[in-house]
């Protein structure tokens, strides 16, 4: 587990360290995350050993959310007069995004002939 | 008396005590929807929130108090995200092999993110600076904070709606593909990867482990294509 913990950490730094010494528009976790990937492409045994504790993390990853979202009933008033208008676009705004993408992903997948799951 | 004032002075400002306090309203939150099968709208951090929240306005305590001890918490999002390499890794054969779907959702789903909400405030007759504050809100908090900075939105009224945006995502992803008897969970985890980042990627984990996989590939790819497209659909639709 702290093998582990370190080598998602170090992953996390180099990929800040990256974002922001080349002043990169990418967040540096999710560099570290291609990092972590390339390591893994490297050296496949990797896998193994930190499967057990990233199954964990990414299990509870809703637990990791709770500190913002406590933070955004304090900024509710941010909303201010245009709470309604927003959160309907907010509704329909998801809704559609996601009825995009799943209508794409599905209509490449059926012209190039994939087989579906 | 004294001596439970004084009790409670140093518990009240103690880190340890709101790092426990998330801890447990978690462990609530979870087991409550694990009760309920895990009902779409039985959301694990809604239900937390909704019990941190008045304990929270009951004790007077500030957000600032809170977060000093909750931030423990909300560090490991990064560890986390790098965490997502797993599944990824676990995955590579059908990922490779739906390169092109994955490749094309990510454009449309992203644009229409953005798209459709700079249309729909433009018509609402929201104020510029909210409408450029809505435009990257489907992207993981970080990048949605610097990009409404850069066009010139309020990056605390994006983090709300950031945040907002997750849990509406997560809460109708489930009845939205169920009623479209949607069954790739490839499509339906990707989906919900583009339109609500993390809490989309945490209820896909939360139902299905490929699901989650491919809504981990849609937010981090989604992450890097946002911070492109926001700025150029601002400067064409305004």
């Amino acid at each position: 587990m702290l093998p582990t913990l370190g080598l998602l950490l170090g992953c996390q730094l180099i990929g800040e360290i990256t974002a922001r010494g080349f002043g990169l528009p990418v967040p540096g976790p999710v560099l570290g995350l291609a990092l972590l990937l390339a390591i893994v492409a490297l050296r496949p045994a990797t896998a193994s050993d930190l499967r057990p504790t990233t199954r964990v993390i990414l299990a509870h990853l809703s637990l990791l959310f709770v500190p913002a979202g406590v933070g955004v009933i304090g900024n509710l008033e941010v909303l201010s007069a245009d709470w309604l208008p927003l959160l309907i676009i907010l509704v329909l705004s998801t809704l559609l995004a996601m009825l995009a993408a799943l209508a794409t992903f599905l209509g490449v997948q059926r012209v190039l002939g994939g087989a579906p799951s | 008396m004294t001596g439970v004032a004084e009790l409670w002075s140093y518990l009240s400002a103690a880190p340890l005590t709101w790092l426990t306090a998330t801890l447990l309203a978690y462990i609530v939150a979870d087991t409550a929807a694990k009760r309920l099968r895990n009902a779409p709208w039985a959301n694990p951090v809604l239900f937390s929130v909704l019990i941190l929240a008045p304990v929270l306005w009951g004790t007077g305590t500030t957000y600032g108090t809170y977060f000093e001890g909750a931030q423990f918490i909300h560090f490991l999002l990064g560890p986390a995200t790098v965490a997502l390499a797993l599944p990824l890794w676990d995955n590579r054969e059908t990922i490779l092999a739906s390169v092109a779907p994955i490749a094309l959702a990510l454009i449309v789903g992203s644009v229409v993110a953005a798209g459709s909400v700079i249309v729909m405030a433009q018509v609402a007759g929201l104020p510029r600076e909210v409408l450029l504050s809505l435009a990257p809100k489907s992207t993981t908090a970080p990048v949605a904070l610097g990009i409404a900075e850069a066009v010139g939105g309020i990056p605390t009224l994006t983090a709300v709606l950031v945040i907002l945006t997750g849990i509406i995502g997560a809460v109708t992803v489930t009845p939205l593909m169920n009623l479209m008897r949607i069954t790739d969970w490839r499509a339906r985890g990707f989906s919900v990867g583009v339109a609500s980042h993390g809490i989309g990627t945490a209820r896909a984990f939360q139902v299905n482990p490929v699901a989650g996989a491919y809504a981990g590939i849609a937010m981090a790819l989604n992450a890097l294509l946002t911070s492109f497209i926001v700025p150029l659909l601002v400067r064409w639709m305004l």
